[in-house]
Formats: structure tokens, sequence, C-alpha cells
């Protein structure tokens, strides 16, 4: 198999600098493993690193600082078939902290070279996450105080299934790096080298130095056992695959007629737990089915099963603009903390507004009509009690019929709770 | 006819299916998340893939990823992503890379107000970007413009190569409102042009009759490079100044000069109308409920709800102002889109209505500032 390297772009590494020593294995895994360029994309982080896409007749994307890893993962998703290498050295993987440890975690078919020559080659040699405690670095005495990861160990405990650690001068770097590409799923390779241009102008390192430290480093078992498992995207196929496909909502057409002309405008103040949200939506329902706009404005809490629940519905003849309500017809206080929440809006009421108010809420003095129901009594549970006033609302003929909330139900569900709500609507009691 | 009922951010998600978006990425915010749900039932089945980013930078990362293997892509959040979005829209816009972006705006600054509505994010998403150079941003007005603005949204990153903003709003986003999804019908879909065959393909070379790259994809039988770096048609860096010049004007051009093909707007002219009421987003519908006032009242005032932002559709704007005197800009912040407006239209007098305070701006906030002269 011929070489992949771009024979009109030379690489134009410091002389002595380990990438050219990778560059080099890695055109030779390439041509071992009989990939043609269309079969490879290298995709470059940041630094010396991110040239090596430049080197090479494949597929290339070059992007930003410590964000390889992110493209990467959606060229594979996209491309299953496509070989995805990505380089990058000590400072993307400081900076892409977080995408590394998740690529760890998913194990999607990628093969991660850091090329870890222990600083920042291109800004100035400045300490990064690999960085020696004692070196003299570009950053003054600021790395003395911030210890060098390990990062076949992070992998390791992060998932990533193939971890391996070596030196840009190993006799088998070729065979290495092909294992790697060859194994289906994440693996990452901690690659030590030499940056002549900076790190070895104030520190001694030499390919010895470099054998020497790895044999002091902890063992490391590649691929990792315990993380074995099936590749992401072979999985997420899978996955999907069982997916059931989502039909195209269907419409409400107008079988009824609304049992008052106009503009409604609804508020329900209650709690969480109270089902609010959804008595908005039926009543939204009940209106398309006597052919009205609405609109359905919410307001919860973040804390979703704690404080107020509010919503606003608007039922109209004609196109509905702003949304918000000033002066509602209706009002359905089911909670004290909802009355609270908006204890403004009945100081507008007059006797044409209609509350549906539960026995215990106190009420703002307001000229309302006011329908007070002991739900309680009638043996209503909370969350129920928005369902049941949407009844109370049907049976007093205002702003939806029966008939509307009834077709409403049987859109919005099905089986025993279509079942029970019906009975809960049918069964309220009004004075 | 009928109606279902349905959420600004579900029509989205559905607007995105029907334009052939086959990729979404995004990481949970409110009040964006509910697109991020809906993809998710909707695209898995159809082959389609939907992921969860570790953060918001990931997110969109993933997307330009995928999208340089081919696939329409969108991704959604709110303000405080679309900071962390910044470097690769910056990338999207230098590379040519086609994504929708959603912002469901909520209140800001920063974290600001996770539930409450807000149009602050303006300005931010047209300079948001480092270098400066445009973008589209559309927005829309109700949930039928959440569904067909997605759409115009695909069909602009396709046709020009770019990301296209749709500046949304939780008070759209996260209402549910009729809407008869029937009635859109086929639509018109746009494809990234491919080269013509029998020509080396040169990844950032412009058809003589266009400004905008023909796309192949990675992962394709013709090599394609793509790079964050300022690059020449080959992709690859140049420091050629005459070179660089050349490419800049085009990114710039490619845009402002096509923004007549895609001004999308309402517009309610009055005659005799001295007053124009502009508004944009869900201040629009206060704004067309202060217009019908106006109109039952027997006192003419013009309304322009623009849905095409960035860049501006100056063009339409002087037209649409050409009769009155007078323009009340109206936005849900305190003065953003407003600069425009005085800029472009030195010769009118431009008044404005704002509020920044999770509330929607009334129909009658509106009249008391067109009549208050």
């Amino acid at each position: 198999m011929s070489s992949l390297l771009n024979t009109g772009r030379p690489p134009v590494f410091c002389p002595g600098c380990s990438h050219e020593r990778i560059t080099h294995a890695l055109d030779k895994a390439f041509s071992n493993l009989g990939f043609q360029g269309q079969d490879v994309v290298i995709v470059t982080d940041i630094g010396c690193s991110g040239l090596f896409d430049t080197f090479f007749n494949t597929h290339a994307f070059h992007g930003l600082h410590g964000r390889a890893l992110t493209y990467a993962t959606g060229l594979k998703m996209a491309h299953p078939e496509l070989n995805v290498i990505v380089t990058m050295g000590d400072g993307g993987l400081g900076i892409g902290g977080a995408h590394i440890l998740s690529a760890c975690r998913r194990n999607l078919d990628l093969t991660l070279l850091v090329l870890n020559n222990f600083n920042f080659g291109m800004t100035g040699g400045q300490f990064s996450a690999t960085t020696p405690l004692n070196a003299q670095v570009g950053s003054g005495f600021l790395n003395r105080m911030e210890r060098p990861m390990d990062i076949c160990q992070v992998a390791s405990s992060a998932g990533a299934p193939y971890v391996n650690r070596f030196s840009s001068y190993a006799k088998n770097l070729v065979e290495e790096i092909e294992s790697a590409i060859r194994f289906e799923g994440f693996s990452i390779l901690d690659i030590w080298g030499i940056c002549p241009g900076r790190f070895t102008k104030r520190n001694r390192l030499t390919p010895q130095i470099i054998e020497d430290a790895l044999a002091k480093m902890p063992s490391i078992k590649t691929p990792v056992s315990d993380n074995l498992r099936k590749e992401y995207g072979r999985h997420y196929r899978e996955l999907a695959a069982d997916q059931k496909a989502v039909l195209r909502p269907t419409t409400i057409e107008k079988q009824f007629n609304p049992p008052e002309a106009g503009r409604k405008e609804v508020i329900i103040l209650g709690s969480a737990g109270q089902r609010i949200i959804t008595a908005g939506e039926i009543l939204c329902l009940a209106g398309l089915a006597a052919g009205l706009k609405t609109t359905q404005k919410n307001e919860y809490n973040i804390t979703v099963l704690r404080g107020h629940s509010i919503t606003e519905v608007i039922l109209s003849p004609e196109d509905i603009g702003y949304t918000g309500i000033a002066r509602p017809d209706v009002v359905l206080a089911l909670s004290q903390e909802g009355v609270d929440r908006r204890r403004h809006i009945f100081d507008d009421l007059d006797h044409r507004s209609l509350i549906v108010l539960g026995k215990e809420i106190d009420l703002p003095p307001c000229k309302a009509e006011v329908h007070r129901i002991d739900f309680k009594a009638l043996k209503i549970k909370p969350h129920d009690r928005a369902l049941a006033s949407l009844g109370i609302l049907a049976k007093l003929s205002r702003v939806i019929g029966l008939n509307m909330l009834a077709s409403a139900l049987r859109y919005r569900f099905r089986g025993a709770v279509l079942a029970s709500a019906q009975d809960m609507v049918e069964g309220v009691e009004i004075d | 006819m009928g109606f279902c009922l349905m959420e600004g951010n579900e029509a989205m998600a559905w607007g995105a299916v029907d334009s052939g978006c086959r990729f979404f990425a995004g990481y949970p915010i409110t009040p964006a998340t509910t697109i991020f749900n809906a993809l998710l039932r909707l695209l898995p089945p159809l082959g389609g893939i939907c992921l969860q980013g570790e953060d918001e930078i990931a997110s969109i990362g993933y997307c330009l990823g995928a999208s340089m293997g081919g696939l329409k892509v969108m991704t959604a959040t709110s303000g405080p992503g679309i900071s962390l979005y910044s470097e690769h829209i910056s990338f999207a816009i230098g590379s040519e890379i086609p994504i929708v972006i959603v912002d469901v705006q909520r209140l800001g600054p920063s974290t600001g107000s996770a539930t409450r509505g807000a149009d602050g994010d303006i300005q931010f998403l047209r300079w948001g970007n480092s270098g400066g150079l445009p973008v589209i941003v559309l927005a829309p007005v109700d949930v039928k413009d959440c569904y067909s603005l997605t759409v115009e949204a695909f069909n602009l990153a396709e046709e020009f190569r770019c990301p296209v903003f749709i500046a949304s709003n939780k008070e759209i986003a996260m209402t549910r409102e009729n809407i008869d999804m029937d009635a859109f019908g086929p639509q018109k879909i746009i494809h990234r042009a491919s080269p013509p065959p029998g020509r080396p393909f040169i990844p950032f070379e412009v058809p003589s009759d266009s400004r905008t790259p023909y796309f192949l994809p990675i992962g394709g039988r013709t090599l394609v490079r793509q790079t964050s770096s300022t690059h020449g048609p080959d992709g690859y860096i140049t420091t050629d100044s005459d070179e660089i010049a050349g490419i800049q004007d085009r990114l710039k051009n490619k845009l402002l000069l096509a923004v007549e093909t895609f001004s999308f707007y309402e517009s309610f002219p009055e005659e005799d109308a001295d007053t124009l009421i502009l508004a944009y987003g869900i201040t629009g519908r206060a704004g067309r409920d202060a217009y019908n006032a106006f109109k039952k009242a027997g006192k003419p005032v013009s309304l322009l709800i623009l849905k095409t932002l960035w860049p501006v559709p100056e063009g339409l704007i002087r037209e649409k102002a050409g009769p009155v005197n007078r323009v009340v800009v109206v936005e849900m912040n305190l003065g953003q889109y407003v600069r425009e407006i005085e800029r472009i239209l030195p010769d009118k007098k431009i008044d404005f209505l704002g509020r920044m305070d999770g509330k929607l701006i009334t129909p009658r906030q509106i009249e008391e500032v067109v009549f208050d002269v």
C-alpha cells in the first residue's frame, strides 16, 4: 500500500520534534491497515498537533482548541464506516477535559492520539495538564502547584476501553497506533514526546529519560477489561431501530358550538401536583372542538413538585394576538399560593367574571360572581380539582359545554384514565 | 379544516424534520429543552440522530461535524448556551458550515430567569462572533412561524452555507396554540449544492454565478478539507492578504446582497398613517392587537412585523416607513433593534417602547405610546 502523506505539504515541525515521528508512524499504520485517503478523516485540535491534517491526503477537519472530539463524534455518527483519527496535544486535553471524559464514557469508535509533550509548544511553553511539577515553563512558578494528571488513569476510570501510554520513540510505535485504530470503540493513546522548540530549551528530556519515566508509571493493561462493552454508534443504531415512529398530530375539527359568544379568558390558579397545566390543555382542546382559536401560557416553579402552578387560556373565534390576560372571564382558584401569586387580578374583576373557588381559600375582595366549592366534602382530591372545575364550568355553560369537554377528554386520554376523567367531570355537583 | 394544539418548540421540531434535518444535538436548558425532547422522539425512528452533549460547546461541535458529514443539523439553546456556542458560531460563519441554531430567549443577563421571556439577545446573535461577519436571524411570531421559519432557516443554511439563527422566545416556544399542520402542505426544500462532475473538487471554490461554494461531505469518495483557520479556496491556511480580503468580502456579501430574497415580514399599511409600529417576535402579536384597535377606532396607524432581523432588511424597512413621519419600535428589551432603525431612517422620528421584566408588552402600552405624541 502506498503512503497517504501529502508530498506537496511535508511536515514543518521544529527539527527534533517527536510529532514528526508520529506523523510517519501514523502514515505507516494507515498503510498497514490498507486505508485509502477517503477511508480516513483526520480531525485535529489546536497547536502543533493541529497541523497533522495538512500532512495527509485524507479527509481533514481542523477546528477549535479542545473541541476536536466533538467534531469527530458528529462525523462518526454521520459516517459509521469512516475511520476517525483525532490528534490533540496535552493542551487540548486540558481545555477539552469534559469532551475527553465524555468520549471515554460513550465509547464511540474514535482513535485519539494525545501528543503529550508536557507544555503548550505554540504559545510559548506554558504549563499544561501534564507538565511535571519541577519543570521550567513559560508560566513562571504556576506549574509548581498543579499536579500533572495521568491521562491513562483518568481515561480508564472514565470508561475508555482502549487506553495505552508509550513513547514517540517506541520501537513498535506503528503497531501501537495500528492496534488502537483496529479496536472497535474509543481508544486513547498517551504518546510522550519531546518539544525541542520550547520544553527542552529549559528542561532535560531525552528518549531515554522518557523511557525511564514511563517505566515508573502505573502499568496499564489494554484493552481495559472492565470497560469493554458495545461500541456506542452500533449500540445507538440498535436502540434507535426499536423506537416507534411518531405519528403527525391529529387535528380536531369543529363539532360543537360554544355556549357563549366571543373571546373568553380563563386563569387557573393552583399548585404543583394539581394537574393545572393538563387542565389548561384540556380547556384548549375543548375550544378546538368548538372551532375556536386558543392559546395556553403557563407559569410554574422550576422545582416542579412545589410551589404555584398557573395556566392562562384564551379561547376566541378570532385569531389571538397578545397572549396575556388582564381581566379574566373565569378564574379557577384552586390553591392559596396560586391565588396569592396573582392577587392583583381580582381588583379589576366585575360581576361578569366568574370565580370557581375552593372553599378553604381566602380571596381578595372583588366584585366577581363566586362559586364556592367544598371539594373536600365532595371527596375530590387536590389533583382532580382542576379537572372537576372544568366539569363545573361546563355544567354552568360558561366558556365550554359538556360536549366540548367530553370530546377533549376523549382526545387527550385513553382507557382507565379516560373513564375516571369522564366520571370526574360528569359526577361533580353544582349547587 | 381542523387544528391541533402545539407549543412553538414542538412546531420547530416538526419543521426541522420536514426540512430533512437528521441530526440534532443539544444540552438541556429551559426554555429550549422541549425542542430536544421532541426531536429525541422524532429523529431516531427516521434513522436520524439526536444526541445530548456534555455541554453546549460539545453539542454544537457535534453538529458541525455531522453537518460536514453531509447531514442537515440543528441545535437549540437559550442565552447562556449561545454564550458558550460563540467560538463555534464563528467557525460556522468563517468555514461555511450549514447549521440552524435556535435561541429560545429568556430573561437575562446571565443565568437570568429560566422561565421568563425576553428578546434580549437580538444584538448578541448578530455580534456574538469573532470577526463580526454577518449572520441570518429569523424571528417567529407564533407557533405557525415556528414551523415555517424553521423550514426557511434550513433552506437558507443550505443555500448560503452558514449558521442561521431562529430568535424564539419563551413566550412563543412554551405557549401552546392552535395550529393547522395540514395547511402547510409539502415544503420546498433546498439542499447544499454539489459541484458539477468532471472537475477536481476545490473545497471553497465558488461557482461563477454564486458567492457560496459547492459542498461535498467529509466521508465521501472525494477528499474534503475543512478548517477553522483563515483559508484559501483549497482549504489550506493562506497568508495572502488579497486572497483573505476577497474571502472576507464574499462572506459578507453573500448575505448582505441577498437579504432581499429572504426578507420575511407582515405588513399592515394604512393610508394616511403618520405612525408605523415596528415590532418582531412575540411583541408583533401585541402590535397586531394595537393595530386592530386603531383601525376599529378609525385612527390610521401602520404596522410592520419583521421576521428577518439580520441582515437588516433595509430596503424593506425604508419602503414600509416611506409614507410615515414617525416609527415606534417595540421590543422586549431595553432598546436593541431600535438602533438599526435609527441608523437607516435618519430623517424619521423614532420612538421606542421596551420592557425587560419578564412580562409581555401589552397592546394597551403600544396604544399609549402611539398616541402620546
